[in-house]
């Protein structure tokens, strides 16, 4: 397991504020900390992705991370150029082979939704899939782009989910996958994650499966028949944003991403939100219920749950509503309305 | 373009192929009201059930022929044959008929209820490469490469076919849907081919947007996209058109075409029903919309819009319904209820 380091009993924690609404919802976190009293001390980097140039800094937060083993993060800008440099937020789960991802799409009282009673854990495999950034242009006008998927990563993030899934009480793991296309591909990460339930057989989760079209349909129209999922990367991007449309927005799942040795604190369906970037207007709830699981994560149990409460009470109450969940009240007037409830 | 000429009585003549299951019935459902409709048409029915040729699957001689001279087909459901050495059928025609772009509207329908209303969605599905290339192999035990495909021949006869189609419906707009900051070359030759077919259509604006943002909107206010053409890598499509399908109600409502460089073909999306088939409890909407559209592509527009107007108000009363949308009706009756508002 994560040993985070502790001094003078206080943990040191690395963040990232990321690009567009990410330095908003950071000192969100920063300000609910400092009014809760958390132990926790962040070493601060502003990298961001919107330049080229930030190699260095971008570095040195890798190497702050390395030390602290605990971070938060927002998200960071990717142009969609060729000649625009690769994802870091890609590179650093790589990196550090955090190699799981895990997204919660939950309905909030409070905040009117499409879908009711949904309840997903989406976890998705992070280092790997679509993702592994190997491409080339076989000859003008033709390009190849890689999928790789491994039995040794594929098995690792299985085992993750029917873990997570017997911890927190879960009922059904689902794969999601395109094995009847993707037969060699997407037919060992399916053949793997069900060899991986035989061994959790006994725990009494149900294991299932479903092909990724279906899916997408599925959660539009009864995503409360699912329970954990897990699938390859790209598929997990797709799930956890059909996720957020149902229940009120990426504004409000908390995600992270866990590995062997370092965990990565940030919301749930990893968007920039340059639209809203310096508004004062994006919603903390994902980025301050991320910041919960990491206090859980530290054994900050107690801190935990007043946070939580806070924010899910500030929620229910509606009076410092943002703009994606109906309301007009800016980030710091819905941060101070959580404040006020600790 | 459809450039097909009328024979001497002054009809096209368009390949139906019926189906297995509920097929039969809906395309007689469909072939009522469009004599109803009076829409210029003479049927060519074929059977494409496989034959084995050179060990490999294959479909009736004259089944393409008739399609390849017709150059429009509408299609029933096809059950998959089990068993070694069968491509699915759909792949065999898809690669027949070079169909190289999926067409999916999805609209919703009035009288039939769902957790989202106004969806009106249109989705073009590049449909002979990307992440369903089949170039896969096993690189060491337990490491496996797939191989996504993008061209640039194929990417543009697929945007060009988005312009295109958005002019023909009437849309100021297309957008591209793609993962070009993860993907750079791949999904980037296709969004860089995109912009470059958008020069050839001035009147048309075009846009990207990226996947995740895209299945955030769509599920929040798909009202976002009602007056754009979205065009899509061959996996991306194959999701979101699912999707939409799902927000209007599922397959049992959404049309489907398949555009080509040799034909055409028409389909309703959904399963043979082999457990209601044969008891004239079938609903043949979707074959029906996707008749429409059919119409539509042929230029028939009169009779498209007669035909849509008759079924849609049908359903939107509500008092002659299949099973399937939560009627007591049957498959006859209601094809009688669209008939008589195609009259009145
Ligand atoms: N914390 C948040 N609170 C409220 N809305 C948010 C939040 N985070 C993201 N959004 C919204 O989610 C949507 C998707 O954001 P996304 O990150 O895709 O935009 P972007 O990256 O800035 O723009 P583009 O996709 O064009 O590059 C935007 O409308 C954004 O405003
Ligand atoms: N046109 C239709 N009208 C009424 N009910 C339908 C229609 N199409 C499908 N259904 C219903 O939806 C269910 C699933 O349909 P689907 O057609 O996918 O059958 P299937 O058993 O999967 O067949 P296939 O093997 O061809 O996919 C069936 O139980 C059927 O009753
Ligand atoms: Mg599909
Ligand atoms: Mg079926």
């Amino acid at each position: 397991t994560i040993s985070p380091k502790k001094y003078g009993g206080k943990y040191t924690v690395t963040m990232i504020p990321g690009d567009g609404v990410g330095p908003d919802l950071a000192a969100s976190v920063k300000d609910v900390f400092k009014a809760a009293n958390v132990p926790v001390e962040f070493e601060q980097y502003d990298v961001s992705g919107m330049t080229s140039a930030d190699d260095k800094l971008y570095k040195e937060s890798l190497d702050s991370l390395r030390r602290n083993k605990v971070g938060i993060k927002g998200t960071l800008f990717t142009p969609a150029t060729k000649l625009g440099h690769t994802s870091f937020n890609v590179t650093m789960r790589k990196d550090l082979d955090i190699y799981a991802s895990l997204s919660l799409c939950k309905n909030i009282p409070g905040i009117n939704a499409r879908m009711s009673n949904v309840d997903i854990a989406i976890i998705r495999e992070n280092t790997e899939g679509e993702y592994s950034g190997l491409e080339h242009q076989s000859y003008p006008g033709v390009v190849e782009s890689l999928k790789i998927i491994t039995r040794a990563k594929t098995e690792r993030i299985a085992r993750f989910a029917f873990d997570f899934a017997v911890k927190n009480n879960r009922k059904k793991v689902t794969a999601v996958h395109k094995a009847n296309i993707m037969k060699l591909g997407d037919g060992l990460f399916l053949r793997t994650c069900r060899d991986v339930a035989k061994e959790y057989e006994h725990t009494g989760i149900i294991f299932n499966d479903m092909i990724v079209d279906n899916t997408a349909m599925q959660l539009v129209s009864r995503p409360q028949q699912f329970d954990v999922m897990v699938m390859p990367n790209l598929y997990g991007n797709i799930v956890s944003n059909v996720g957020a449309g149902l229940i009120g927005g990426p504004g409000i799942i908390p995600g992270c991403n866990i590995g062997r040795e370092y965990a990565m604190f940030e919301p749930g369906c990893r968007h920039v939100g340059l639209d809203l970037a310096d508004q004062n207007a994006a919603n903390p709830t994902a980025m301050l219920l991320s910041s919960v699981m990491m206090l859980r994560h530290l054994n900050l149990d107690e801190h935990a749950n007043r946070i939580s409460s806070a924010v899910y009470e500030t929620i229910q109450a509606g009076t410092a509503k943002t703009r994606d969940i109906g309301g007009n009240s800016s980030t710091t007037e819905f941060t101070a309305a959580v404040i006020s409830k600790l | 373009a459809f450039s097909a000429n009328k024979n001497a009585k002054g009809n096209y003549e368009v390949t139906l192929i019926p189906g297995d299951g509920i097929g039969p019935e809906i395309s007689a459902s469909v072939k009522r009201i469009f004599s109803a409709a009076k829409v210029p048409i003479e049927w060519e029915e074929v059977d494409v059930t496989p034959v084995i040729k050179d060990g490999k699957t294959a479909i009736p001689d004259e089944a393409i022929e008739s399609v390849r001279k017709n150059t429009v087909a509408l299609k029933g459901p096809l059950a998959t044959p089990i068993g070694k050495g069968h491509v699915s059928l759909n792949l065999t025609l898809r690669r027949t008929f070079n169909l190289y772009a999926n067409v999916r509207p999805c609209r919703s329908i009035v009288g039939y209820k769902t957790p989202y209303e106004n969806v009106n969605t249109v989705l073009i599905r590049e449909n002979t490469e990307g992440e369903y290339s089949g170039i896969e192999h096993e690189v060491i035990d337990g490491v496996v490469q797939s191989i996504k495909l993008i061209t640039k021949d194929a990417s543009e006869r697929c945007a060009r076919y988005a312009f295109t189609y958005a002019q023909q419906v009437g849309r100021d707009r297309v957008t591209a849907v793609h993962k070009a900051n993860i993907m750079k070359l791949a999904d980037g030759l296709f969004l860089d081919v995109c912009k470059q077919v958008a020069k050839e259509f001035p009147s048309i604006k075009f846009n990207d947007v990226l996947l995740d943002r895209a299945c955030l909107h769509i599920t929040q206010d798909p009202n976002i996209y009602a007056d754009t053409v979205m065009v899509m890598p061959n996996l991306y499509g194959d999701i979101l058109s699912d999707m939409c399908a799902g927000l209007i109600g599922g397959l049992g409502l959404t049309p489907s075409g398949n555009i080509g460089r040799d034909a055409s073909i028409f389909e309703a999306v959904h399963g043979t029903a082999p457990d209601i088939a044969g008891l004239d409890k079938a609903n043949p909407t979707a074959l029906l919309l996707s008749g429409i559209m059919m119409l539509r592509h042929m230029r028939l527009y009169s009779q498209a819009d007669a035909i849509e107007k008759a079924v849609l108000t049908t359903i939107a009363e509500g008092k002659t319904l299949t099973g399937d949308l939560g009627g007591h009706s049957t498959n006859t009756q209601y094809t009688d209820a669209v008939i008589k508002k195609l009259s009145a």
